[in-house]
Formats: structure tokens, C-alpha cells, sequence
């Protein structure tokens, strides 16, 4: 009940954000009605962050605590926070092309987010491979290597573009942001959020399932073996 | 302290001496090595100046390659015979046995690298311009940032299936850092355009902030169950 409670204000505050960033936001001077993507681009940047800030401390809290939902946390958190990355990565040059007239440059910030990307898929490539009891350990120490990677790489990729020429970022923004469009990447990065939480939830739940699932598995062939045994 | 140090020491001598007489890493990882330096030269066929530019990358890229080699047999040999399961149950410290191993693949790529570095000079036309005594701490460094992180992963990797697969796929996303900053300092030397005082130090502080890293997280992946 409490889930679907959840799930009906995500979509609530999804259509009012979707509001808010495609006809309340006013339509960008230079750059037009493309400028609009910045409402899902940098949220689910920021989304993304967060997923694999969460990852972090799960993972060093099931290497203290040795806790199987910690685990399971981290998993789901490490998904999602994938999910948002490809879709900060997917709009990134698509939002490039028309603005800066290339698909891709290898600046700091999106270069140390191809490279955030390029680890957390190895976490989930390395669970996915990994077998047995040992795997939680093993995804939570490549966890912490992963997160303390990312100002390493962010210093180094901003040293090494810094003595390239930068691209003309068209309208940049930030400081000269309207009030408004503010308040949309605000309201968007709000959904986002509820929608990240959701999908976790259900990626928790689904997890917390296979993991009761091969306890049971377990304990029922230590049933048989002991059976076998006695008789 | 001296039992970890002892320890280490006694685990470095044993996989230097099987080494010495196996020769398995070392064979394997020269002519693997020997091979991406000939196949690159077909593959960009550069001049004396070109070659400035793209040596470092090269270079840099067949080390790593030829690293991956040894690190995923650095732990297959203790897996026979149970060596692995023996050392768990035994007093020595989890580290001694990390060290041991991460200083042995230092000593055998350092090997690798020391009789290629000639090959590529010969092969490449190449003449340094910068102060070229500045490529030993990029070198010394950056073997240490392949080697250390590489031991630990590969005692990550022993654990999965299809391991060989599974080394590169875990250590090249985290070793970005250490390859660009090898790679860029390489190339600043031997342009000799600027200092690579930078690259240098942001080796120092990788290898220093993940052989701690290594260090707090071995035992743990060691007795992992």
C-alpha cells in the first residue's frame, strides 16, 4: 500500500515537473526550445551522483556489518544510479550537437562522467560474473575503489583539457539562470529523485527476495544432507 | 611489524624463485609485449617526430596489456594445491602475503619493461628531447599504480568466473587516472614541451592513497566466503 502511495506521487510530481520544464520555463535566448533538455540532463546527473554516493556508504556499511540488506541497497542503488548516468551520457551530445555543433567533447565534466559510468557498469559487470557467498564482499571492495577513483580522474581530466582549448559553451548557465527555470530543474530534479527511490524500492525488494530465496535453497540441502546422514 | 615485513619477505623470495625457474610471467609478458610494439608500428607506421608524440601512448598501452598477462597468474599458482585455503587458516598477516605478491609482479614488469624500452627505441627512430632521467620515477610510479591495484584486483577476479575475462574488465576503468597521467608524462619528456612535475605527483598521491586502500581491504577479500 505504502508503495503504491509512493508510486502515485511520483507520477504526480513527474507530470508537474514535466509541466514545469516543457511550457512554464521560459524559452532560452540563444539557445531555443533545445535548451530544454537541461531539465533531464542535469538532474538525473545529480540523480545519478547521489545513486552512487548511496552505493559508497552501503558498501562500506555491509563490509562493517556484514548486513545482507546493505547489500541489497547497494546493488539497487548502483542500478539506478547506472540508469541515470546513460541518460545524462545519451543526452549530453544530443543536446551538444545543435548547441556546440559536436556531438562530444572531452571536457572535464563529461569525461569524469564517462569514466563514473565506465566504473559503476564494471561493479555490476563484476556481480554479475561473480559467484557465490563471496560476491557481496567482493562488489563492495570494488565499490569503495570506484568512489575514491572519481576526484583522481576529475583532477586529472581537468588538468589534461585545461591546456587544450575549451569548447564555446553557448549561454552558459548557472550564475545567469531565470528564477523560473530554476524552479523547473528544481521540480524535475524532485521528481527524479521520487523516481529514483521508486525504482530502487522495487530493485530492493526484488533483491531482498533472491537473497530469502537462496537462504532457503540453502538450509533445505543442509536439511537433506543431515537427513542422509542420520538415516 | 617484523612478522609482517619477515613474512612478506619470505612470500616475495618464493615467487621470485619460482619465477627464476618457471620463467612463466616474465616469457609470456616479453613477447606479448614484443608483439603490440610490432603490431602498433604496422598499425601507425610513424616518422621520428610522429613517434614523439605517440610513444608514450604505445608504450603505455603494451605495458598494460603485457601486465594483465602476469597479474591473472600472479594468484593461479596458490590456487594449486590449495595454497590459498592453507594460507587463510594460518597466523601470517593477510598483507604480508598482498605485499609479497604486489612487489614480485612490480619486480617482474619492471624486468619486462627495462629489456622493451631499448626495443621501442630501436624500433621508433626515438630521441628524447626533454631531460629523459625524469621517465625513472614515471616509470617507478606508474608500474606501482598498475602493479598494486592489478594484485588486488586479481585476487578479486581469482573469484569469479571466466577470470582472465574478468581482470581487465575491473582494473582498466579504476587505472584511467594512472594510465593518463603515465602517458601524458611520458610524452611531455620526450617532447620535452613542458614539466610533467604535475603527472608525477598525481602518481605519488594515486599510489599512495590506493596502496592504503589495498592494505585495509586485502584481508577482507582474502577471507572472503
Amino acid at each position: 500500500m505504502k508503495f503504491k502511495i509512493f508510486a502515485v506521487i511520483t507520477f504526480l510530481l513527474l507530470s508537474y515537473a514535466l509541466y514545469q520544464g516543457m511550457w512554464a520555463a521560459p524559452r532560452e535566448a540563444t539557445m531555443g526550445e533545445i535548451q530544454r533538455i537541461f531539465y533531464y540532463h542535469v538532474p538525473s546527473a545529480w540523480t545519478s551522483f547521489l545513486c552512487f554516493f548511496a552505493n559508497f556508504i552501503a558498501s562500506i556499511v555491509y563490509l562493517a556489518r556484514r548486513n545482507l540488506k546493505a547489500d541489497a541497497f547497494a546493488v539497487s542503488t548502483a542500478e539506478v544510479g547506472v540508469v541515470f548516468c546513460t541518460v545524462v551520457l545519451v543526452t549530453g551530445p544530443l543536446w551538444a550537437r545543435p548547441v556546440w555543433g559536436i556531438w562530444w567533447t572531452w571536457d572535464a565534466r563529461l569525461t569524469t562522467t564517462l569514466v563514473l559510468w565506465l566504473i559503476y557498469v564494471s561493479y555490476l559487470i563484476l556481480r554479475r560474473y561473480s559467484t557465490g557467498q563471496a560476491t557481496p564482499t567482493l562488489a563492495a571492495a570494488l565499490a569503495i575503489f570506484g568512489f575514491i577513483d572519481v576526484p583522481i580522474v576529475y583532477m586529472s581530466i581537468r588538468w589534461w583539457r585545461t591546456q587544450h582549448p575549451q569548447p564555446v559553451i553557448a549561454g552558459g548557465q548557472g550564475s545567469g539562470l531565470d528564477p523560473r527555470m530554476w524552479h523547473a530543474v528544481l521540480w524535475n530534479w524532485v521528481a527524479f529523485m521520487a523516481l529514483a527511490a521508486l525504482l530502487i524500492w522495487v530493485r530492493y525488494r526484488l533483491e531482498r527476495t533472491r537473497q530469502q530465496l537462496d537462504e532457503a535453497h540453502a538450509l533445505k540441502a543442509v536439511g537433506h544432507a543431515e537427513g542422509s546422514f542420520t538415516r | 611489524m617484523s612478522s609482517l615485513a619477515g613474512v612478506s619477505a619470505s612470500n616475495l623470495r618464493k615467487d621470485v624463485r619460482l619465477e627464476w625457474r618457471s620463467k612463466d610471467a616474465i616469457n609470456a609478458m616479453l613477447f606479448f609485449a614484443l608483439l603490440v610494439v610490432v603490431i602498433f608500428s604496422f598499425a601507425f607506421d610513424p616518422t621520428a617526430e610522429e613517434s614523439r608524440q605517440i610513444v608514450g601512448g604505445l608504450v603505455w598501452v603494451a605495458f598494460l596489456f603485457a601486465a594483465i598477462v602476469a597479474l591473472n597468474q600472479a594468484w593461479m599458482r596458490e590456487l594449486r594445491n590449495q595454497v590459498l585455503d592453507a594460507y587463510r587458516v594460518s597466523p601470517a598477516p593477510a598483507n604480508a602475503l598482498f605485499l609479497g605478491k604486489a612487489v614480485g609482479n612490480f619486480l617482474f614488469i619492471s624486468v619486462v619493461e627495462a629489456l622493451l624500452v631499448p626495443l621501442f627505441v630501436v624500433f621508433y627512430n626515438l630521441r628524447s628531447v626533454g631531460p629523459t632521467w625524469q621517465l625513472v620515477p614515471v616509470f617507478l610510479l606508474g608500474t606501482w599504480a598498475l602493479v598494486v591495484v592489478g594484485t588486488f584486483f586479481a585476487a578479486i577476479s581469482l573469484r569469479t568466473r571466466s577470470r582472465e575475462v574478468m581482470l581487465p574488465l575491473i582494473l582498466f576503468p579504476i587505472s584511467i587516472p594512472a594510465v593518463l597521467a603515465m602517458v601524458e608524462a611520458t610524452t611531455m619528456v620526450l617532447t620535452g614541451t613542458e614539466t610533467p612535475a604535475f603527472w608525477i605527483s598525481l602518481l605519488l598521491v594515486y599510489d599512495v592513497v590506493f596502496t592504503t586502500v589495498c592494505l585495509l581491504l586485502f584481508e577482507t577479500v582474502l577471507h572472503a566466503e
